[in-house]
Order: structure tokens, then C-alpha cells, then sequence
């Protein structure tokens, strides 16, 4: 469990990153937090020539930001760091209740959220409360900087819309209109555990109680974090009555193909899949269950 | 007088592992050591046709690399360690040359100058392997027309071990009630912190070499490398650091990287160190648990057992490192309980999976899971408590020495030597409030949640001979030096016989010193492992104490010109009869008896040299017990299990450290809880590990593990001075099956009626069982109604995890 050679780098600046990235390309790696790269390593599952460490880049890459309607979660911004944001969670409380669920205190404490969306595990809660939230990941490289969402971001397991010489800068988050709620539930075997299946949902309700807007999207069950757009639709329209939040249950089975593995079979996936959107819709409603 | 028997001294050892000072094999400074790493099979049975290192041996900084071929020397098999006339041995060879029979095993050895020059000279080896058929599961070993494990075997059985007492067929044939019911449980680890680790030293110019070895049997160890090496014992010495990270039973086995590190550190000359990382771990270390029970019961319409017959598959692994595990199963089902007929029948099958030895436990939980779940079954099958189906069958108070009629692993008939297991049990249920519980369950039930009382009651052997021994010295200081030959790995030795050694000889517990493990320093010992060291090294010290207290006071008072018997001892003082005034130190002691002066003739009456040694060899095995009881609650929806109350009864006889025996339970309940929820190192159909890293096996942390609370009972053993017995694995042994029994018990609220839940709410707060309920209607006229009629969910696996509970829950239609 030792990794192979590699030159590491620890550049002074996002520049200096990039540079880096440009020359090293495919053989080249960001190191962010290390959480999910060093074990990769260890284990020599994966190898590399060049540590990119961006640990160094710079102050104003480590704490996330709130100005007018946006959140913006630089690439140093910790876990931790995001789960204890009080500002954060005035706008975006989902995060403090998703954060509790990734890993262990010293994993967030250094396991960064931009690293997270990177590393892009089906099994991740950060990507999938990316993929209800109004997100966009900001990209940086030598070539110049571009911007996807959440929906293009994540495309297969393990993979992301990042070239070999891009940085992930920042994830923009549009703090969401008023009226609306979200809820984050998970089942995992242990503590800490990557999700067995987990669930984010979302919806803006009008004045008089209507769902406006809803997005659902479920870790665990496809290689990217899948939205349950079918569920989606039976909220939209709907009070979140006991009707509603059935039909979505139903609507959620029906929409998931997860594949079994040793910790659960596919059948078993599929019904925390439902359970899970049964229970965060409620919460949403407000039944505390 | 601080420190003796029965006080909760706090561990000597704390101090130094809680500030970051223990230092453990790793820490050990060996200077210029060379690194060691194992190249290891991908595959789990496959025939090796040649090794290329041509490349690896150019890599930089390797130093030498070595094949099974290039080692003849020792290409010797090793031995199991617990044998049986009828075994087919199979030989485990420390680097095979021909066949490869597990992912893990070792095929090639790399020394290079550090352990990353180390792995990346082993991706630079060319092993052209020919993949044979592997055989994963005792059901794929026993199967008709099945492939071999080993090419050359004749088959897959490695055993067949019978046990037998009246005639359980007959008895089965004739009783009013027989149940049946299959069990699996599955394999678990080790896992201790520190994995195995041997380093090693040569010396040319004695011709001696040293082994540091994260043993728990150093001395067996250095047997084993005597009869290999062809070297005299004295040459080699083992020394298990005083530091070892845990044990569990992996580390009482032997393995082959403990014949090539030292084997190659002779060839080379150099100091080398292998340390096993946990990737290794988990594909090498030997591993236990495989068992499938179907199993039997036949009993009366009060519940009372007529007879037990068990049909055990037992998951030897690639290789039979000795036959400890599935002899101690078959002894184990009777359990607690009065069982005129028993009938066990072994299948001991070779797979191609790691070996399988004793991990804590030993073979118990499976058979307490079989027996326990059946128990259940016979109370859900009478509409009976589960309680008191129990009460019926225990052994009485007053019926010790009991004898089973059966055989236990150490080759005597099965006997308890003492126990109360009534008693064991009302301690344990008044702990947990057992009318309460149920009325709280009940009350749940009626509110739609699924809450479930389990209790699990066991039997252990413990306290194993054939010895264990103990030298006591005066040291030269004043001090006493306590040697044991048994190698402790987190167990406080260093506390616990400083106590028994202080109240036999009367002093201080700060007066002694004591070091263990090393092979050096005491010719004799077997080990630590089956819960034994208290109950033969604890006698074994307390002898030796009192006989070192003779030699101190028969000393002083030649020196004091008294009686032996008016000799006191006061701190590191000898006095008469506690006075100051005439008194001499240990220390002075020391200086007449065993320092003496050169060539002078000794005063006389004074005997030299201030040393004993003593062997405790106990009659048989002495018999602890125990009782769990687990109050769960089940989420059938996402099958989810969460403990919501859990107590331990146990009773190890008398306690030398009551903090110390508190801290084993709880220990030993986590590898309990971690058998009964979580773990499991899953192989799929082709031998492949899916569970070979912390990320999918799924070990216990401190937050799955549930408060528990512990009542003692003392009952002590005969067997021996201090009456104790073992304490290491009841905290493990019954939570399988306390938790199984709890989770079915949850899940008994669901039931279906022609596919539609029948959630009505029993305001009786009693539940008809679903067997019986299922039994009654199928003798119905209306035979379509019992046909829609299934029973409730049934738990016949441990670990009890949420996919197979919710299998289970699909299973029985919900
Ligand atoms: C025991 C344990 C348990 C865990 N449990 C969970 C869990 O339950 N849920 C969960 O979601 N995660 C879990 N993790 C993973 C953890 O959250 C990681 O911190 C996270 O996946 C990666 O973040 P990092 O900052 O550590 O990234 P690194 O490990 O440094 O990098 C991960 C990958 O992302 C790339 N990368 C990182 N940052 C950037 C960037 N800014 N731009 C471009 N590429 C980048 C790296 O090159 C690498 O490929 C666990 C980890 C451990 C060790």
C-alpha cells in the first residue's frame, strides 16, 4: 500500500497550477484534499507522474462566499468548513444536513467540496445535492475558463466534464427563491459510509401551497447522481398531499435501473430509492418522519 | 498493600499506548533493515507455470528476490496446528511452487531497501498462471460432481468429525415436536489494528538469530521454525514486542511469511522486516466463521429438549491450519441446556478462500446461532416465551460437575466444571427489564414499528491446557521480575499478573516488573489464545509467588535471625514481625542470595539464587457462560437495524480485574456486533475477495457499536487456585444470535393475509406465532385460506444485514 513515483508540485498560485496542468496533462493530478486521491494511490489504482498539490493556490480559495443570490464554493473550501458555515446554511441549509452524512469529521476536515464533484463518486452525497440545487461548476485551465452545470458536470462514474489540464475553481450556487425546501435523507450501512442510496429533493411552493418547482435526484442507483424527473413532475402542481408524495414514491421506482452489488441488491436499491424520496418530500412537507 | 486480586487497578501499560509511546514492530529500531513484500496470487486456484523476476531483480534498490522454487530449504509443509487422525492433509507450503489455492497466497518475495522500491519491484514479476475452477462456498465444495479445490486432492472433504450421545434419531423419530432449520453464518476477521509483522537479525558470528513477530504464540513459533530450519530452539529466538496491536486468534496461528523473513534474513545476512499492510491483511490472514448449520430439535409439549441433531459445513479454507475451529463448534451446541440425545456431524471442506482458524469466538457464535435460533423457533412453535422455553432446559445450579456426553476440543469429555446459568439468565433479563421490554415492545407493535426482544445464552470452553508457565525471580535490584511465556497484545499482562504475583508473595504490585513473549527469557509456553492465559498462567504466577515468598522470607529470616513465619513484608522491606528496626531490603536480600560474594562460601542456612518457575497444566478446560439479551428495532422499509437496548450476563469466575474483564466483554461485543450486523468478506462464485478493503467490509466503528450494559455473576471455576476462567470472548460469542433472535422477533408483526399486510394492531400485546399460525391452518378445511397465510420473516443469516433483511421481509411476501 505504497504508491509508485511521482514528482509532486506545490504551486503558489492558480497560474502557476494551471501551468502545471498545461505542460503535465494526462500525466498530471490535482491533489485537493487527498481523501479520495491518496488512497487511489496507495492502493495503485491509480498512478501518476505529477502531484499537482493546490493546496497552496491561495486564502481566497479556502472559504465559501455569499454575495446577492449566489453561494460560491471555491476548490480549498473544506467539508467541514461548508457544514459549519452559518451563512451557508441561512441560504442553503441542505448543506448542513447532507455534510453530517460524508465520511468522518477528519475526512471533511480535509476533503474538500470542489474535490468531492471531481472525484464524482455515484455513491457521493455533495454531487447529488449539486444536481438540485441551481449549480454551476466554474473551470479553469491554461486554455481559459468555462462554465457547465451539474446535469453536463457529471457524466459518468468516476468521471466528470474536467479535461486533464482543467481545474475545477469554484461551484456557483444560486441561492434559491423564497419558498422553497429541501430535505437530504440517506441510507448507509455504517456511519460515514458512502450511500447505500441517497436522496435530495427540492421544491418551491407558492403562496398558496402549490409546488412551483421541484427537483429530485438520487445518489447510488446510476453511474452520475440520476434526477427523478417523472417524480419531479407528480410534485410539481401537487400541496406535497399524501397522494402526491405516493405517486412520486412510485414514479422514483419506476424511473431507477440500479445495478446490485454486495451491499445491496438491485431490488433493494430501488426501494430506498422510493422510501427515500417518500421521506424527504415528507419532510419537506413537514411531517417530521 | 495495593494492587492485589479482585482490585480494578488501572492498566500499567495506558500510560504509554494512550500518549502515542507504545511502540509496536514497525517502531522497533533496526538499523539498515531491508524491506520485505509478498508478491501474492490474483487468483484463487490456478497452476503456476513459471515466475519471471528477471526484471524485478534489475528494479532500484532490490536486493534479492526469491520464488517458492528458489527456497527448497524450507519448502516444507506447515503443520496444523490442532490435528485428527482422519484429516486429508493438504500442504501448506510457505511460498507454494506448483498451485496457487487462494487469492492472497504467496508466490514471490521481494527484499529491496524500502517498502515502495519493494512494490514496485513486484509489479515488474511475470507469473504465467494456467486459472483452474475455484470453489468458494462449502455448498459449491459438497456439490455433486464439484471441482476440486486442490488439483491433486480426492476431494473436498478435509474431515468428518461425529459426536454423539444417546440416540437422536431414534429420540427425533418419537418426539411430539421436531423443528428444523438451516443457519448460515459467514465469515468474519480478525482485523486487529496491527497487522501481522515479522522482522528479523542474524547473527554470523553466534550463529543465532532473532525474530521479532507480531505472534501470539512465540514459542510455538520457534518450534515450528526449529523443525524447518533444522536449527536447535536455543539458536532461534522469538520475541513478540511488548507492543502487539491485537491478536483475535489470526495471530495464533503460523503462517509462511513467519519461515521466509527470517529464513531470508539468514541468506542475506541482513536485518529484514516485513510488515503486513492491510490490504495483505485482508487476502492473507487467516479468517473464520464460514459455517451452514441444519440442525434439528425435537422436544415436548412443554418445550423441553429431547433431542439436538446438527449437519455442519464448515469452511475450512484453502488450507486446514488446524482443526481448533469446527471441534469446538461441534462441543458448543448443547449449549447451556439439558439435551439427553445430541448428534453433530462435521463436514470440514476445503475452498479456495484464505484459511480459516480461530478468530474470537472460535467456532462458538456459529453454534450458538444455530441452537439459539432454534430455541426461538420452539417458543414461537408452543406460543411460549422464549424466557422461560430457556428456563425449562438449563443445567441447575446444582448439577455441576455436568457432564454433556459429549467430547471438547481439548480432548476430554465435555464437563462443566461450574456455573449458574439460572441465575445467569434472571440477572440478565431483571437487567434488562424483560417485562418491561416487552410491554414497551408490544405497545410499539401497536403503534406500527417494528421492536423485537432477542436472548442468546452459551456455554464457552476456556481455560485450555496442555500449560502455561511463569518464572519469578528477585532481580538483582530488589525488584521481582515476572516472566511469562504467553505474548499479550493489548490484554494489560502487565497489570494483571503484577497482581496475582503481588497478593501471592505479599508485597507491593509496584515491587514487580513483568515481561512476556519472548522466547529468550523462558525455554517453555503455548500461547495466548482460547481464553486461557488467566486461568494456566494465573495459577501458574500465583504458585510461583508463594513459592518465591518462602524463598524471601526463609532468606530474611536467616538474616534476621528469626522464624520464617514472623517475617512481614512492609514496602521493599522484609521485617520481623513489622518492625522497622529489623528489617532488610529486597534489595539486600538480592545482594546475599543471588549476588554473593566471589568465591566465599554462602552464610549459612541461605539457599542461592532467588528464582522459581512454575507450570500450571489445568485437568481439563474450565467452562465460563454467559447471556445476552438485545431489545431491536427493525425498518422494514429500508431495512435498517437499530439496537436499542443490549445486556450481558457473564460469569468467568473470579475476576482478578473486574475494569479489565469489563474492558474484554465490551471489546469482544464489538467483534459480536460487527458478526451479528455488519461484517463480511465476501468471495463471489470464482474466489474473488469483494470485501478486501474498510470501503465494502463493512467493520464496526465506535458508532455502530451500542451501549451495553454488563451484570456479572462469579462463579469459580475448581480447576484451579483462583478459581478463574476465561473472559476474552463472551462479550462475541451469543450476539449473532441474540440479534438474529431480536430481528425475527421485530419482524413477527408482519404477516400477510392473500398479499395484503395484516398490520392490525394486537392490543393483546401477544402475537400469534407465524409458525404456528401457519401449522394450524394448513390442518384447516379451508384450504385456500391457508394458502394466502405466510409466515413472518425469517433471519437465517448472520450477519443480519439491511439487504438481507429486506430480502427476507420480500421473501415472506411483504
Ligand atoms: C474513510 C473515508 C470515507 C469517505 N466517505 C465518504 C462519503 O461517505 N461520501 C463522500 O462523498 N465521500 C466520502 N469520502 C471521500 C471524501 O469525501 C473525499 O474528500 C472526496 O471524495 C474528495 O475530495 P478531496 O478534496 O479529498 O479530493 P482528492 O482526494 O484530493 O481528489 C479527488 C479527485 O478529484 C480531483 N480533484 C480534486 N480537486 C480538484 C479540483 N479542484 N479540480 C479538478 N480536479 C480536482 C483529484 O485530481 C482526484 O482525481 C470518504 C473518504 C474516506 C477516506
Amino acid at each position: 500500500m505504497k504508491p509508485g513515483r511521482f514528482t509532486y508540485h506545490a504551486p503558489r498560485s492558480l497560474d502557476a497550477a494551471l501551468a502545471l496542468l498545461a505542460e503535465h496533462g494526462d500525466e498530471a493530478k490535482v491533489l485537493a484534499g487527498g481523501q479520495s486521491l491518496v488512497p487511489m494511490l496507495n492502493f495503485r489504482l491509480a498512478q501518476v507522474d505529477h502531484l499537482v498539490d493546490i493546496n497552496r493556490i491561495g486564502p481566497e480559495f479556502a472559504g465559501p462566499k455569499v454575495t446577492g443570490d449566489t453561494v460560491t464554493i471555491p476548490a480549498l473550501v473544506r467539508q467541514r468548513v461548508l457544514e459549519r458555515s452559518a451563512e451557508v446554511a441561512a441560504v442553503l441549509p441542505v448543506f448542513a444536513a447532507a455534510l453530517p452524512q460524508v465520511a468522518h469529521p477528519q475526512i471533511r476536515n480535509r476533503g474538500t467540496v470542489c474535490g468531492s464533484c471531481a472525484h464524482a463518486d455515484p455513491a457521493a452525497e455533495l454531487p447529488t445535492v449539486m444536481s438540485v440545487v441551481d449549480s454551476t461548476f466554474r473551470i479553469a485551465s491554461a486554455r481559459g475558463t468555462r462554465e457547465v452545470d451539474a446535469a453536463d458536470f457529471f457524466q459518468f462514474h468516476l468521471t466528470t466534464a474536467l479535461e486533464p489540464d482543467e481545474l475545477l475553481t469554484e461551484v456557483a450556487i444560486r441561492v434559491p427563491q423564497p419558498g422553497t425546501r429541501m430535505a437530504f435523507k440517506e441510507f448507509a450501512t455504517r456511519r460515514g459510509d458512502f450511500a447505500l442510496v441517497a436522496v435530495a429533493a427540492s421544491a418551491t411552493v407558492d403562496e398558496s401551497g402549490t409546488v412551483t418547482a421541484c427537483r429530485i435526484a438520487a445518489a447510488g442507483v446510476a453511474p452520475t447522481p440520476q434526477r427523478l424527473h417523472d417524480a419531479e413532475a407528480v410534485v410539481i402542481g401537487s400541496t406535497v398531499d399524501d397522494e402526491a408524495i405516493a405517486a412520486a414514491e412510485a414514479a422514483a421506482s419506476a424511473a431507477v435501473d440500479p445495478t446490485g452489488d454486495i451491499h445491496a441488491t438491485a431490488e433493494h436499491r430501488r426501494r430506498l430509492t422510493a422510501v427515500l424520496v417518500r421521506r424527504a418530500l415528507a419532510e419537506i412537507k413537514g411531517d417530521q418522519s | 498493600m495495593t494492587g492485589t486480586i479482585g482490585a480494578s487497578v488501572k492498566r500499567r501499560e495506558d500510560d504509554r499506548l494512550l500518549t502515542g509511546r507504545g511502540r509496536y514492530l514497525d517502531d522497533l529500531d533496526l538499523p539498515d533493515a531491508l524491506a520485505i513484500a509478498f508478491l501474492r496470487s490474483p487468483h484463487a486456484h490456478a497452476k503456476i507455470n513459471s515466475i519471471d523476476v528477471d526484471e524485478a531483480l534489475q528494479a532500484p534498490g532490490v536486493v534479492a528476490v526469491y520464488r517458492g522454487s528458489d527456497l527448497m530449504a524450507i519448502h516444507k509443509p506447515l503443520a496444523p496446528k490442532v490435528q485428527h487422525p482422519m484429516l486429508k492433509e493438504l500442504p501448506r507450503y510457505p511460498i507454494p511452487c506448483e498451485e496457487v489455492h487462494y487469492v492472497g497466497e504467496p508466490v514471490a518475495v521481494v527484499v529491496a531497501e524500502n517498502r515502495y522500491l519493494a512494490e514496485d519491484a513486484l509489479e515488474l514479476i511475470d507469473v504465467d498462471y494456467d486459472v483452474l475452477p475455484a470453489i468458494s462456498s462449502t455448498a459449491a465444495a459438497l456439490a455433486e460432481g464439484a471441482p476440486l479445490a486442490h488439483s491433486d486432492a480426492d476431494s473436498n472433504v478435509a474431515v468428518t468429525l461425529t459426536q454423539r450421545c444417546g440416540d437422536a434419531e431414534a429420540a427425533l423419530n418419537s418426539a411430539p415436536n421436531r423443528l428444523s432449520g438451516e443457519f448460515r453464518v459467514m465469515r468474519g476477521g480478525g482485523h486487529s489494528m496491527e497487522a501481522r509483522a515479522v522482522a528479523a537479525r542474524f547473527e554470523p558470528a553466534t550463529g543465532q538469530v532473532t525474530v521479532w513477530d507480531t505472534t501470539q504464540s512465540p514459542h510455538y513459533a520457534r518450534q515450528q521454525l526449529s523443525m524447518i530450519y533444522e536449527m536447535a530452539e536455543d539458536d532461534i529466538r522469538v520475541i513478540a514486542p511488548p507492543d502487539v496491536g491485537g491478536g483475535f486468534g489470526p495471530k495464533a496461528q503460523f503462517y509462511g511469511e513467519e519461515v521466509v523473513v527470517p529464513w531470508v534474513a539468514m541468506l542475506l545476512g541482513r536485518t529484514v522486516k516485513w510488515v503486513e499492510d492491510r490490504q495483505e491483511n485482508f487476502v492473507s490472514a487467516m479468517m473464520e466463521r464460514g459455517q451452514t448449520h441444519r440442525i434439528e430439535v425435537g422436544f415436548d409439549d412443554d418445550g423441553k429438549l429431547l433431542a439436538v441433531r446438527d449437519h455442519i459445513e464448515h469452511d475450512q479454507g484453502a488450507y486446514c491450519a488446524g482443526l481448533q475451529v469446527p471441534s469446538i463448534t461441534t462441543s458448543t451446541v448443547p449449549g447451556p441446556y439439558k439435551i439427553p440425545n445430541i448428534h453433530t456431524e462435521l463436514y470440514a471442506c476445503y475452498t479456495n478462500m484464505v484459511p480459516t482458524s480461530s478468530v474470537r469466538g472460535a467456532g462458538r457464535p456459529q453454534a450458538v446461532f444455530a441452537m439459539e435460533r432454534m430455541m426461538d423457533r420452539i417458543a414461537e412453535h408452543l406460543d411460549l416465551d422464549p424466557a422461560e422455553v430457556r428456563r425449562r432446559n438449563l443445567i441447575q445450579a446444582d448439577e455441576f460437575p455436568y457432564r454433556v456426553g459429549i467430547t471438547f476440543r481439548d480432548g476430554s469429555p465435555l464437563t462443566y466444571d461450574s456455573g449458574d446459568f439460572p441465575a445467569l439468565l434472571e440477572g440478565t433479563l431483571d437487567k434488562l427489564d424483560y417485562e418491561r421490554c416487552k410491554r414497551e415492545r408490544d405497545q410499539a407493535r401497536a403503534e406500527g414499528r417494528h421492536v423485537g426482544i432477542g436472548i442468546a445464552v452459551y456455554v464457552e470452553g476456556c481455560g485450555l491446557g496442555p500449560y502455561e508457565g511463569a518464572k519469578l525471580r528477585l532481580d538483582n535490584r530488589g525488584k521481582i521480575l515476572v516472566t511469562l511465556a504467553a505474548a499479550g497484545q493489548g490484554q494489560g499482562y502487565e497489570t494483571v499478573y503484577a497482581q496475582i504475583a503481588a497478593e501471592a508473595i505479599g508485597v507491593d504490585m509496584d515491587l514487580i516488573e513483568v515481561v512476556t513473549g519472548d522466547t529468550g527469557r523462558i525455554p517453555f509456553g503455548q500461547g495466548t489464545f482460547a481464553s486461557r492465559i488467566t486461568a494456566t498462567a494465573g495459577p501458574a504466577v500465583y504458585n510461583a509467588g508463594h513459592q518465591l515468598r518462602e524463598r524471601l522470607k526463609d532468606t530474611a529470616a536467616h538474616l534476621l535471625g528469626c522464624a520464617p513465619g514472623d517475617i512481614e513484608f512492609d514496602g521493599d522491606r522484609a521485617t520481623f514481625a513489622g518492625d522497622a528496626e529489623k528489617s532488610v531490603s529486597l534489595q539486600e536480600i538480592a545482594r546475599v542470595a543471588n549476588i554473593g560474594k566471589h568465591g566465599i562460601t554462602l552464610p549459612k542456612g541461605i539457599k542461592p539464587a532467588i528464582e522459581v518457575s512454575s507450570y500450571f497444566a489445568p485437568e481439563r478446560a474450565a467452562y465460563a457462560s454467559g447471556a445476552h439479551a438485545a431489545v431491536v428495532e427493525v425498518d422494514p422499509d429500508t431495512g435498517g437495524v437499530k439496537v436499542l437496548k443490549y445486556v450481558i450476563g457473564h460469569d468467568c469466575g473470579n475476576v482478578i480485574n473486574p475494569r479489565l474483564v469489563d474492558g474484554q466483554v465490551i471489546g469482544g461485543f464489538a467483534h459480536g456486533i460487527g458478526n451479528a450486523l455488519y461484517e463480511e468478506p465476501v468471495y463471489d462464485a470464482e474466489g474473488q475477495p469483494q470485501a478486501a478493503s474498510y470501503l465494502d467490509y463493512t467493520l464496526v466503528s465506535a458508532a455502530e457499536v451500542p451501549r451495553v450494559e454488563l451484570f456479572h455473576l462469579h462463579t469459580p471455576s475448581p480447576l484451579n487456585p483462583l478459581g478463574a476462567k476465561g473472559a476474552g470472548e463472551g462479550g462475541t460469542i451469543p450476539a449473532p444470535a441474540a440479534i438474529a433472535n431480536a430481528v425475527e422477533d421485530a419482524l413477527r408483526s408482519i404477516r400477510h393475509r392473500g398479499g395484503v399486510e395484516d398490520g392490525r394492531p394486537d392490543h393483546s400485546g401477544k402475537q400469534p406465532p407465524g409458525g404456528r399460525a401457519r401449522h394450524r391452518l394448513e390442518g384447516d378445511a379451508d384450504g385456500a385460506r391457508s394458502a394466502t397465510i405466510q409466515r413472518s420473516p425469517r433471519i437465517d443469516y448472520a450477519p443480519v444485514t439491511p439487504h438481507r433483511v429486506a430480502t427476507a421481509v420480500r421473501e415472506a411476501g411483504h
